[in-house]
């Protein structure tokens, strides 16, 4: 990493849901370029703080700063204007059902963008190869696989341009055998320089690509640090307790 | 005059009740759907104030009987020296009521949605009206293609109950012929089949559309399912 230049600064986010606390007073920097990854147990708060993060669940309190400038959630236009700036990746994937491929990469480019029909059709196309399904573009969502399914996903945020890709357990949904194709679209826009945060329970991954990783509990971020420094041999982190259950677990 | 020939010498004129039957009840399906669509967002998106309106206003046409409403709107009219013309009365309480009933068969659909495809709308910067034109409704109304048939074929057969008001339509040329001529039997089975017909032709037509516009892969491994048992 060159120049830590700070993209997305996410400050003191706290959300209470039907009386619980999920998210109490998190924050964290990301560097263009970064991938950050979110670890921790089901129901650490991982998901939610990055639906807060681009305010699909609005925040009791905090602050998130794109590029220097502070979001203004109670401005629609504003709020928009960041969402199309911030790409989405979720666990269940959500491709819009009554949409081609192409369509759903193009949809948000002719609404948001204000791109002509052709232009985004062919945007979309550029997009569907970078994810290798060119040849699939006239599929509907029920007609793919759950690991295209994921890819279309990514090429729909990856036509948008963002300036940084929030990943939600993008693998966990998938058959282990298609957890591969994914994983390995998320390498190449790592190793492109693409800004990423993501939540994932993929352990070696994260081990091998991750600028930092976060551990999550009982939303709070207990730990992070490089995968080097809370994986070391040596550590005694809850990060590498965590890490070495799963491990035994696949085992 | 036996009663075939009664029939075929009342048949154009209770045809030409057929298109007065058609006429209303598309109309009032047509106001039902371009209010329906808009009432249901409304109380699945709206502000508590659009959501209490939608709710009062449901409330309110589905529990009246449309004879009562006919007979009602029928007063109403009359007491504020407005020209009262049967058939755009019968038109409105029609469309009233199935305003109230197409915007549930769109809610429904609406909510059996996954929450899902809302996010990712918003999440790609797309504002909640672009979201809910552009992805909430296309796949809504694919689902409501059974539940509108079904609304259809209940109001085409309400649709009789118009006659009271002296709506020119099936029932009411079908009653005054068998008035004259006794032949109730006949008459009325002629009317009955004509209804039936009508049903039959619209509902083959909306399945077409449902199969025309249907998501390919989408919901046919029931089928499938089916087939292989």
């Amino acid at each position: 990493m060159a120049a830590q230049e700070i993209v997305l600064e996410v400050k003191d986010i706290s959300k209470t849901l039907g009386g619980k606390e999920i998210l109490k007073n998190c924050s964290l920097n990301v560097a263009r370029g970064e991938l950050k990854v979110l670890i921790g147990p089901s129901g650490a708060g991982k998901s939610t703080l990055l639906q807060c993060i681009n305010c699909l669940i609005p925040p009791d309190k905090g602050e998130i700063v794109l590029e220097g400038k502070t979001l203004d959630r109670t401005d629609k236009k504003s709020l928009c204007a960041f969402r199309a700036r911030v790409g989405m990746i979720f666990q269940d994937f959500n491709l819009f059902d009554h949409l081609t491929a192409r369509d759903n990469v193009a949809i948000a480019l002719r609404k948001v963008r204000g791109m002509g029909k052709k232009e985004a059709a062919e945007r979309a196309m550029d997009e569907l190869a970078r994810v290798g399904l060119a040849n699939r573009y006239l599929l509907y969502p029920a007609q793919l696989s759950g690991g295209q399914k994921q890819r279309v996903a990514i090429a729909r945020a990856l036509a948008m341009d963002p300036t940084v890709i929030l990943l939600d357990e993008p693998t966990s949904a998938l058959d282990p055998e298609l957890v591969g194709e994914v994983l390995s679209v998320i390498r190449d826009l790592a190793q492109h320089g693409m800004t990423m945060v993501m939540a994932t329970h993929q352990m070696d991954f994260a081990r091998a690509l991750a600028n930092e990783i976060l551990f999550m509990q009982n939303g709070v971020i207990i730990e992070q640090g490089t995968p080097a420094k809370l994986l070391a041999e040596s550590a005694t982190t809850r990060t590498k307790d965590f890490f070495t259950k799963l491990t035994s677990e696949l085992e | 005059m036996d009663s075939l020939t009664v029939i075929i010498n009342a048949l154009p004129f209770i045809l030409g009740g057929t298109l007065v039957t058609i006429g209303a009840v598309g109309a009032a399906l047509g106001m039902g759907l371009c209010l329906g669509v808009p009432f249901a967002v409304m109380q699945v998106y709206g502000n508590p104030l659009m959501r209490s309106f939608v709710s009062l206003y449901v409330w309110f046409f589905r529990g009246i009987p449309i004879l009562v409403l006919l007979f009602l709107f029928y007063g109403f009219f009359l007491s504020l020296g407005l020209p009262v013309n049967p058939f755009l009365i019968s038109c409105l309480v029609m469309g009233c009521t199935s305003t109230a009933y197409q915007s549930q068969i769109f809610r429904g659909a609406i909510l059996s949605l996954p929450i899902g495809q809302m996010k990712a709308g918003r999440a790609l910067g797309m504002s909640d009206t672009q979201t809910i034109r552009c992805i909430i409704l296309p796949q809504a109304l694919r689902i409501s293609i059974p539940g509108w048939a079904n609304e259809f074929s209940i109001l085409l057969k309400d649709s009789a109950v118009c006659y009271v008001l002296g709506t020119q339509e099936i029932m009411a040329r079908t009653a005054a012929i068998a008035a004259r001529t006794h032949e109730h039997l006949a008459l009325y089975a002629t009317a009955g089949v004509i209804y039936f017909v009508l049903t039959l032709v619209v509902l083959k037509l909306l399945r077409r559309l449902e199969n025309k516009v249907r998501v390919p892969g989408y919901g046919t491994q029931g089928n499938a399912a089916f087939k292989g048992a």
